[in-house]
């Protein structure tokens, strides 16, 4: 955890002290709706991934209701969406759920509080940084840097394991090796850049997380 | 002039030597049949997809979505926007209606945009091509340049998450959207309507960070495809393209299944109903061969 992350932080949790609610209607995307919820269950028995998480959508919105900030902020369940929108289509309040779980993965990862070596919130930060360091994903380095993120080793049994189906991607001409050296990109990468960083600053300064 | 225009927002999947570089190959020859003139918004970028929202966040998101809205506006005006990605077309369809809902995100969006010269009125629309082939052509349209039949194969339609929640198409319903199945049928191949995986979840992004349980949810699919008694399974998403097709050898090393089966684009059943031939359908980009289909492009 950075120094940034431990102070916003700290300054959110006192700032909401006991009011764990008030927090996430502030700083978590969509976080206003999740008072609406009924608990009704639907959406717990409507994810794809519902036996791999400890805790439903359901569980997660009764959990910020009761103040269990360490808790809902601790969990990986929200990292297990798949945003497959199953949940959101099918509750009958209307609570957006798949934004509130991403919302709230969010949250929890810029406070340093999401769980540690989750896999998919390690891929998710490699997806957004590929995405934007030329503002095109680059598939290739995107691939290797998830194979290799374990140390060389384990990289190397990981990506020789997924030799074949490389190989036929790249017979059926849909992986270019070339991309290695750069690959697709926007023109204008300096006003793209430009763009984020602006918004960053915008939402941080937002959310608490401005120093 | 062409009968339709179009902004055309393909994704970074499906450029050049990208994993869906073939569903680009074939929406290209699809278009050419049916006189529609697809113009790349000029410098577009990546919508920041399902796994953006992470380290993302929601303004530098949606910021993003905006710059190619405006771009959009500025060089194409008048056009809709039209995604072939079910990602890209989800992305930006939700950051649209968040900006049309809410004057402030504009405003913060606007300032972020500024930073690059930019600016986003709201004005373009926002579509998916199957919703484009469906409202704006209709089943007799889209059957009209047919010069062959689809006959005698059996296809599984499957329609997966993002291009059917939480938009979806006009008139479909979440739990038993029909449209994949009609436009099999327009094209004379056959439906098979109890596949009952039409419209569950590969996994997405998580077929990369949580492979096993992503690939349950693929064997489920092609299991599912097989029991119904499939030849082929078809899709409008790459992803679902990608999960479903590549992972397959995966799952019969891991699991001792013997699964072998061609995953396809609607855009290359199309291309092929049209008359093109298998190099104008991307068929040389399929992992599993589509040999029935190859075969009716040979005739």
């Amino acid at each position: 955890m950075t120094t940034a992350n431990q102070n916003a932080n700290l300054a959110n949790s006192e700032r909401y002290r006991n009011n764990f609610l008030k927090e996430v209607e502030a700083n978590v995307e969509e976080g206003h709706m999740v008072k609406m919820c009924m608990q009704c269950g639907v959406c717990a028995g409507s994810c794809p991934l519902g036996n791999a998480w400890e805790h439903s959508p359901q569980k997660i919105f009764m959990m910020i209701r009761a103040g269990k900030r360490d808790e809902v902020l601790g969990s990986d369940s929200m990292f297990m969406c798949t945003s497959c929108y199953n949940c959101m289509v099918r509750c009958p309040r209307q609570l957006p759920i798949t934004h509130i779980m991403h919302g709230l993965a969010n949250y929890a990862h810029r406070l340093g509080l999401a769980p540690k070596g989750q896999p998919t919130r390690e891929f998710a930060t490699l997806f957004w940084n590929n995405a934007i360091k030329k503002g095109r994903v680059n598939e290739l380095t995107l691939t290797l840097r998830h194979y290799f993120r374990g140390g060389l080793v384990s990289g190397i049994k990981e990506a020789l394991g997924m030799q074949s189906i490389g190989l036929g991607l790249f017979l059926a001409k849909r992986l270019n090796p070339m991309e290695i050296f750069g690959g697709h990109g926007v023109k204008d990468l300096k006003g793209f850049h430009a763009i984020i960083a602006k918004a960053k600053e915008i939402e941080d300064r937002k959310k608490g997380f401005s120093a | 002039m062409a009968k339709k225009e179009y902004a055309f927002y393909p994704g970074c999947s499906s450029q050049l030597k990208a994993s869906a570089s073939n569903y680009l190959v074939s929406t290209n020859s699809m278009c050419k049949s049916l006189d529609i003139k697809l113009t790349e918004i000029p410098d577009w970028n990546c919508c920041g997809a399902s796994v953006g929202y992470c380290e993302g966040g929601e303004l530098p998101r949606i910021a993003i979505n905006a710059r190619n809205f405006a771009q959009a506006e500025t060089h194409l005006p008048g056009q809709d926007i039209v995604a072939t990605c079910a990602a890209c077309w989800l992305s930006a369809r939700e950051s649209k209606e968040r900006l049309d809902g809410s004057a402030q995100l504009l405003k913060e969006t606007n300032e972020a945009l500024a930073a690059a010269g930019l600016h986003y009125d709201g004005g373009a629309n926002v579509r998916h091509m199957v919703e484009v082939l469906i409202e704006d052509f209709g089943y007799d349209g889209l059957k009209a340049p047919m010069k062959k039949s689809l006959e005698g194969i059996k296809f599984a339609g499957y329609v997966g998450c993002q291009t059917n929640r939480p938009f979806g198409i006009v008139g479909e319903s979440f739990e038993n959207p029909l449209y994949l199945d009609k436009m099999v049928e327009t094209f004379g191949g056959e439906a098979l309507t109890g596949y009952d995986q039409k419209v569950t979840c590969c996994g997405g992004a998580l077929a990369f960070s949580e492979p096993e349980k992503s690939q349950k949810q693929i064997r489920d699919i092609v299991e599912s495809a097989y029991d119904a008694g499939a030849e082929m399974i078809v899709t409008p998403c790459p992803l679902c393209q990608a999960n479903v097709e590549v992972y397959q050898s995966e799952i019969n090393k891991k699991q001792g299944t013997k699964f072998n089966m061609p995953v396809l684009y609607y855009s290359q059943l199309m291309t092929i109903a049209y008359g093109g031939s298998a190099k104008d359908a991307g068929l040389n980009g399929q992992l599993i061969r589509a040999e029935k289909l190859e075969k009716i492009a040979g005739k």
